[in-house]
C-alpha cells in the first residue's frame, strides 16, 4: 500500500525529514510516535502535498503510484485522507456543504456519479449518529467556534463519509475526552479493512489500546529510528525517547 | 463637477477628476477625453434580472423618463427599476422614489449596459416616518461602459432602509449613496459586494450623516478582485454635534486574487458628538492558504476550493438580503461570476 523510501523534505530551507523509510501494507495499522518537533506532522503534510513542504529526495508511493507527483486533490481522490492535528476553520461554509462538495469532487475525479442530495443527507445522519455528533452542528460553518474535541470528531466524521483507503491520523486523540476517545476510535476501527491501511500519529499509548496497531515506529530527527510490535509503545511510555533521540 | 453636469453641458471640463478628493480613485476626467454623442431613444433588448419578482417594472432606456415611484402611506409594493443603456452614447436618467408613512417597498434596481455608453442615473429616495425600504441594486454594466449611480436617501423618523449593492464593475463604475439619518429609532443598513475581473473598475462610495440622537447604521461591503481589476470603497460616517448615542459600524473586506489587482479603501468616521459607539474594520488580503489546502486535502480542486471559499466570503453579505427572490437572483449571479 504505502511505501516511503529515503524521504528527505525541508520547510523554509530547513531539512526536517532526513531519509525516512516506511512501509505500510494494506490491511495494517501502523503507529508513529516521537518527540515534539521530530517531523511527524511534516511527514503527514509531505504525503498529502501541502505547499511549502519541499521534497528534496527519496520517494513515496501508494499502490505503486508516485504520490509525490500528484496534486493534493488527486491524492485525496486516490483515497489519501489526513485527519489534521489542527483542523482548519472554514467561515461561511456549512459542514454539510463542505463535505458534500469534497465527496462529489472525489467522485468526479474517480469517474463516479455524484451522490444525490437525499443519499448524502442519509449518509450524514447515519455517520453523525455513529459519532454522537448533533446533526444540527453540521449546519454550522465547519469548525468555526467548535471546541478542540469537536473539531477532532468532525475530522473523523469527514473520514467516515469520504471513506478513504489510506488514513493518516495526526494526534487525533489530543483534545478528546475519555468518552470521545472511545467513540472516535470505534469510528476509526470501523474503517479497518483488508483494502485499507492507516498511519496513526500519537503521543499516547492510551489511543493504541483502542486502535490496536500492527507495528509501532519511532520517528526522531526526521527518520524512523526504531520499529517494533505494539509492545514498543509500552516501552516508550515507560522510558521516553531519550535513547532514540541520541540514536537520531 | 459631476458626470451629470458634464453630460448635460457636453463639457468634459466638468468631469470629476483625481484632483477632487472623493474622486481620486475614480478619475473620469483623465479617462473620458471626448463625450460620446447623446444616446438615441431605444427599447430594452431583453428582460431585466428582477422582472419576475416585481408586479411593477419600470424601464429607463438611454435616459428615457420613468414615472416617479410613489408608495402611499401604509401600502406594500415591489418595484423593479431598470436603467438600460444600449449603444455607445451619453445620457442621463433621474427618478424620485417616495415612500409614505409606514409603507413598505422592495426596490429592485438594475443597471444594464451593452457597450461603451457614458451615463449617470440620479435617484432621490425619501422615506416618511416608519417606512421600510429594501433596495437591491444589481449593477451589471458592460466592460467598456462608464456609469455613475448617485442616490440621495432621506430617512424619516423610525424609518428602516436596507440596501445591498452588487456590482461587477465597468470601465469606470461608481455607485454612490448618500444618506441623511435623523436618528431617533431610524435604522440603516448599507451593504455591498463587488466581484471584479479583467480590467473592471468599481467604486462604492457611501456618506451617512447622522443628524439626531440614537441612530443606528451598519455597513458591510465585501469584494473579490482578480486580474487587473480595481475595487474602490469609500465609506464615510458623519456624526453631527448633538447626535449622541449614535451606533455606527462599518466593515469593508476584500480578497485580492492576483498580484496585479488593486483595492483602495477609505473608511472614515467624522464624529462631532461626544457619546457615540462607532467602529470600522477594513481588511484586504489573499485567500487563506491553509484553508485552501484543507479543502484540497478533502478532494476539491484548486479552482473548486477557491470558489467555495470566495462564495462563502461573499455569502456573508448576500445572506443578509431580506427579500427571498432577490437573494436567490443575487446568489446565482454571484455563483456564476465566481465559478467563471
Ligand atoms: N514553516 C516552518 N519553518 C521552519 N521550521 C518549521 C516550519 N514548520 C515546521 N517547522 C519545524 O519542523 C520541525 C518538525 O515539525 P513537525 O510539526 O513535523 O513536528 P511533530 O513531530 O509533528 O511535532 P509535535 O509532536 O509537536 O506535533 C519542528 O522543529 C518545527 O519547528
Ligand atoms: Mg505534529
Amino acid at each position: 500500500m504505502l511505501s516511503v523510501s529515503n524521504l528527505h523534505a525541508s520547510v523554509d530551507g530547513k531539512a526536517i525529514l532526513k531519509g525516512l523509510s516506511l512501509d505500510v501494507p494494506a490491511g495494517e495499522v501502523h503507529a508513529i510516535m516521537g518527540p515534539n518537533g521530530a517531523g511527524k506532522s511534516t511527514l503527514s503534510y509531505v504525503l498529502t502535498g501541502r505547499d511549502g513542504y519541499e521534497v528534496t529526495g527519496g520517494s513515496a508511493s501508494l499502490d505503486g503510484e508516485d504520490l509525490l507527483a500528484l496534486a493534493p486533490d488527486q491524492r485525496a481522490a486516490r483515497g489519501v485522507f489526513l485527519s489534521f492535528q489542527y483542523p482548519l476553520e472554514i467561515p461561511g461554509v456549512p459542514a454539510l456543504t463542505f463535505i458534500r462538495t469534497a465527496l462529489n469532487a472525489q467522485r468526479r475525479a474517480r469517474g463516479e456519479a455524484e451522490i444525490t442530495a437525499p443519499e448524502f443527507l442519509k449518509l450524514a445522519r447515519v455517520k453523525s449518529a455513529d459519532l454522537k455528533i448533533d446533526f444540527e452542528m453540521l449546519k454550522r460553518a465547519l469548525n468555526v467556534g467548535f471546541s478542540g474535541g469537536e473539531k477532532k470528531r468532525m475530522e473523523i466524521l469527514q473520514m467516515a463519509m469520504l471513506s478513504p483507503r489510506f488514513l493518516i491520523l495526526d494526534e487525533t486523540d489530543s483534545g478528546l475526552d475519555i468518552d470521545a476517545l472511545r467513540i472516535v476510535s470505534d469510528g476509526v476501527n470501523a474503517l479497518r479493512s483488508p483494502e485499507r491501511a492507516m498511519l496513526v500519529i500519537t503521543h499516547y499509548q492510551r489511543l493504541l489500546d483502542y486502535i490496536k496497531p500492527d507495528r509501532v515506529h519511532v520517528l526522531a530527527g526526521g527518520r524512523i529510528v526504531a520499529s517494533g510490535g505494539p509492545e514498543l509503545a509500552h516501552e516508550l511510555e515507560a522510558n521516553g525517547y531519550e535513547r532514540y533521540e541520541q540514536a537520531a | 463637477m459631476s458626470l451629470a453636469s458634464a453630460i448635460r453641458d457636453r463639457d468634459v471640463a466638468e468631469l470629476p477628476s483625481k484632483r477632487d478628493e472623493d474622486w481620486r480613485w475614480t478619475d473620469l476626467r483623465g479617462l473620458v477625453r471626448v463625450l460620446p454623442e447623446p444616446s438615441r431613444p431605444a427599447n430594452p433588448s431583453s428582460a431585466g434580472p428582477f422582472d419576475a419578482l416585481a408586479g411593477d417594472v419600470r424601464v429607463s432606456t438611454n435616459g428615457g423618463t420613468v414615472t416617479p415611484v410613489v408608495i402611499a402611506a401604509g401600502e406594500t409594493a415591489a418595484v423593479a427599476l431598470r436603467f438600460v443603456s444600449r449603444g455607445a452614447g451619453a445620457h442621463l436618467a433621474a427618478v424620485d422614489v417616495t415612500v409614505g408613512a409606514g409603507a413598505r417597498l422592495v426596490l429592485l434596481e438594475s443597471y444594464e449596459s451593452d457597450e461603451a455608453s457614458v451615463a449617470q442615473v440620479s435617484l432621490a429616495i425619501t422615506l416618511a416616518s416608519g417606512a421600510i425600504v429594501e433596495r437591491i441594486v444589481l449593477a451589471q454594466d458592460d466592460a467598456e461602459a462608464v456609469c455613475v449611480s448617485y442616490a440621495q436617501v432621506v430617512l424619516g423618523p423610525s424609518a428602516k432602509f436596507h440596501q445591498t449593492i452588487v456590482a461587477c464593475g465597468a470601465r469606470r463604475q461608481r455607485l454612490e449613496t448618500r444618506v441623511l439619518h435623523p436618528g431617533g429609532g431610524a435604522e440603516l443598513r448599507l451593504d455591498g459586494v463587488y466581484l471584479l475581473a479583467n480590467k473592471a473598475h468599481s467604486d462604492q462610495t457611501t456618506v451617512v450623516t447622522h443628524t439626531g440622537t440614537d441612530g443606528l447604521t451598519v455597513q458591510l461591503t465585501k469584494g473579490v478582485v482578480r486580474d487587473q481589476a480595481r475595487g474602490v470603497f469609500q465609506g464615510k460616517i458623519v456624526v453631527d454635534e448633538g447626535a449622541d448615542r449614535t451606533d455606527a459600524r462599518m466593515g469593508h473586506h476584500a480578497l485580492i486574487l492576483s498580484d496585479r489587482a488593486e483595492v483602495d479603501a477609505k473608511p472614515e468616521l467624522e464624529i462631532y458628538a461626544d457619546d457615540v459607539a462607532c467602529a470600522h474594520g477594513n481588511t484586504v488580503g489573499a485567500l487563506d492558504e491553509d484553508a485552501l489546502f484543507y479543502a484540497r486535502q478533502r478532494g476539491m480542486s484548486q479552482a473548486e476550493a477557491r470558489s467555495l471559499l470566495t462564495e462563502a466570503f461573499i455569502g456573508e453579505v448576500v445572506d443578509h438580503i431580506g427579500h427571498d427572490g432577490a437573494r436567490e437572483v443575487v446568489c446565482a449571479w454571484v455563483a456564476e461570476r465566481l465559478r467563471g
